[in-house]
């Protein structure tokens, strides 16, 4: 019930905050907020997608960006026609058509892909990723090569007589298909075939012996989350107005795979929070340092080692405790690991920016800027006091971080009586 | 017709002959219990059974019908459902959910992805009813994983029984269990297999001559006896092979 609450005032949210931004004085909107936001929307698609496989049906796919690439290519090729005119079809469904593309390339590599398990099944998909990036590249007509195809958005053919000149109303456009995508993936969770999913996740072969091959629930599963991440890489297309090789290429499969576990694939929802993240992280933090990857990266590691379960995961481990009415207990416990956090955090981030700042920046003549004033990289005081704290943060978290176990566990006890 | 034939059964696993030409009859309705020492082959009859792997020679029957060459899915479609000695269950699913994924190929659901299962109230209903029948209702919306091992068990029978199979195979289903538990688990399968053909594998010889109709003794992947409880008692080879073994 409160989920639902969340939800809507998350699409609230995505409605009005481009107008927070709005600049009166040239009426303009914040053009960088707004692809941001686009981004977003595309990003939620891609990990909601892919979580159908890695959380729900237990399926680690290593080619997921190859469905959404696809949708994008088809796209650009379906605007460029719809464009001069030989396609009848208006704007707002490009990106089902752009889906449509995904299922019917899903379907094909899907029946090739399920019906091997885990490591094998793995392998296929990196194949699958490798071949179809080499194809990209080979293959002019389609792919456009190295400089990718390009198109122009401006079909004049809309259901509601919109241009899609502006970034608003393409903004609105993904709002809308990612808002749809999202609630019948979430729908599909609720079906024979989504809750059979979860039961070749669990256990493939028992599946069996309750009537289901299991290799066909996987198929479909399979196919049915290229069709969503195809209409992802439509919006990319109408978006972008090109698509190249690092649409379908495996570093995006690689971030579908981070948004999903750093957002937590255990709860619907979890892969939102991870898109949300990591865009934000990818447009914010990148404005900001070289090093941004670094941050995704130890991110990553971090939630594999310490929180399996994602963001989301731990927002539902309070569950029970909140409950029971006990949050306040956890108040002090947490808030005497901000102190330790930071120290560790802050320790971390200028080690980073002076090792960036020592090779890379240094090739590239830029200077580190702190609080007004530029820092010498070459100086021992910088690195003496990134390194203490980020040493001293580690010891005292680590102590803290005891600390704070134990009263979880005693209280989860409690509250489990 | 016989609801479950087995003629002349084979099975190697490399070069070792584990089950070695069982010829076994079982008449619809029957409860029939095979008993056997540790090895003996009674779990890979069961697997042989239910499809889970190949037999290398020989013919199992379904209501008339070759099965041997099927998949396990496709058997189960037929009639005939098994339980797990080690227990099988979906783990990380709720208790509901399990019954109730149990319950719907039976039901024709097939691998729709359009319908709502929250709206289909037959099919929730008889969940419902499967919920209560084992006990679990107060259980109905933990994860499964965290059941307790009796309660486990008694979840993996109702996986087994609930998409009304014809014929119904447990392995062990009391194995691990309190004498209390046992009771109580046996009082539930008879219920639950009430006018259905059941081969039961047991080890609990107060538990097999209770319930069973027909008891074959297995060893060494052979059928050394078959018949009613009292002339199995008084098989003279069953006693040296077996039983005198287990009641001394
Ligand atoms: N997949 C397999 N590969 C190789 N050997 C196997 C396999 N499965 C079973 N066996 C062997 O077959 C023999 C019979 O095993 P099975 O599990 O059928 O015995 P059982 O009668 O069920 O015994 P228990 O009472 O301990 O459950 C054993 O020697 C076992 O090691
Ligand atoms: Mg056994």
């Amino acid at each position: 019930m409160k989920s639902r609450w969340l939800i809507l005032v998350l699409i609230v949210l995505a409605i009005a905050l481009p107008w927070f931004f709005y600049d009166w004085g040239h009426h303009r909107h914040a053009g960088f907020l707004l692809s941001m936001l686009s981004q977003m929307g595309m990003m939620v698609i891609l990990a909601l997608s892919y979580n159908m496989l890695l959380g729900q049906a237990g399926l680690f796919s290593l080619c997921h960006a190859t469905f959404f690439g696809i949708g994008g290519y088809a796209a650009i090729h379906l605007l460029n026609a719809a464009g001069t005119g030989d396609l009848p079809f208006p704007m707002e469904v490009m990106p089902l058509l752009a889906g449509l593309a995904g299922l019917a390339l899903a379907i094909l590599f899907g029946a090739m892909a399920t019906k091997q398990r885990a490591t094998a099944f793995a392998m296929i998909t990196l194949g699958i990723g490798e071949l179809m990036a080499t194809a990209a590249l080979m293959f002019h007509h389609f792919f456009g090569g190295e400089g990718g195809v390009t198109t122009n958005r401006m079909i004049e053919n809309s259901l509601f007589g919109l241009t899609y000149s502006s970034g608003l109303q393409v903004y609105y456009l993904i709002l809308a298909w990612t808002t749809l995508a999202a609630v019948l993936m979430y729908y599909l969770t609720l079906t024979p075939l989504g809750r059979m999913a979860n039961a070749t996740r669990d256990n493939f072969e028992r599946a069996q012996f309750i009537g289901y091959d299991p290799r066909i629930v996987r198929f479909l599963q399979f196919a049915l989350s290229g069709f969503f991440a195809g209409i992802g890489g439509g919006l990319y297309a109408i978006t972008y107005e090109i698509v190249t090789f690092d649409a379908l290429a495996a570093p995006l499969s690689a971030n579908a795979l981070l948004m999903a576990y750093i957002g937590g694939t255990t709860v619907f929802g979890g892969p939102i929070l991870g898109a949300i993240l990591i865009t934000l992280l990818q447009s914010g933090v990148s404005l900001l340092s070289n090093s941004w990857l670094v941050y995704v990266g130890v991110m990553f590691i971090a939630m594999v080692i310490f929180a399996p379960t994602g963001l989301a995961g731990i927002v539902k481990a309070h569950g029970p405790i909140k409950h029971a009415g006990r949050m306040g207990s956890l108040l002090v416990p947490y808030l005497r690991l901000v102190i330790p956090s930071l120290g560790l955090l802050l320790g971390f981030i200028g080690l980073v920016e002076l090792m960036s700042f020592l090779t890379i920046g240094a090739a590239q003549g830029k200077k580190l800027v702190l609080f007004g004033g530029s820092i010498d990289v070459n100086a021992t005081l910088p690195w003496a006091i990134s390194l203490g704290s980020f040493l001293l943060g580690g010891l005292w978290l680590r102590f803290e971080a005891a600390g704070f176990h134990r009263v979880w566990e005693n209280l989860s006890a409690e509250v489990r009586r | 017709m016989t609801a479950l034939s087995l003629r002349d059964v084979r099975k190697n696993f490399g070069a070792t002959e584990i089950i070695r030409g069982v010829t076994l009859d079982i008449a619809p309705g029957e409860r029939h219990c095979i008993i056997g020492p540790n090895g003996a082959g009674k779990t890979t009859c069961f697997n042989l059974i239910s499809g889970r792997f190949p037999i290398t020679s020989g013919e199992i029957l379904l209501n008339g019908e070759r099965i041997d060459t099927m998949p396990p899915h496709k058997i189960n479609r037929m009639g005939l459902s098994r339980s797990f000695q080690i227990t099988s269950i979906f783990q990380r699913m709720s208790v509901f959910e399990n019954l109730r994924c149990a319950l719907l190929w039976s039901r024709s659901y097939r691998y729709s992805f359009w319908s709502p299962l929250w709206r289909q109230k037959a099919l929730n209903e008889a969940a419902e009813v499967l919920l209560e029948d084992l006990n679990l209702t107060a259980r109905r919306d933990i994860l499964a994983g965290l059941l307790s091992y009796a309660e486990q068990r008694a979840l993996e029978i109702g996986m087994t029984i609930a998409g009304g199979a014809s014929v119904v195979l447990l392995d062990e289903p009391t194995a691990g269990m309190s004498n209390t538990e046992t009771d109580y688990a046996m009082a539930l399968i008879r219920r639950v297999t009430h006018g259905k053909t059941l081969l039961m594998v047991e080890h609990d010889m107060k538990v097999v001559f209770d319930l069973a109709d027909t008891i074959t003794v297995l060893v060494y992947g052979q059928v050394i006896a078959s018949g009613s409880p009292v002339d199995v008692r008084a098989n003279r080879a069953v006693q040296e092979a077996y039983l005198g073994a287990l009641e001394e």
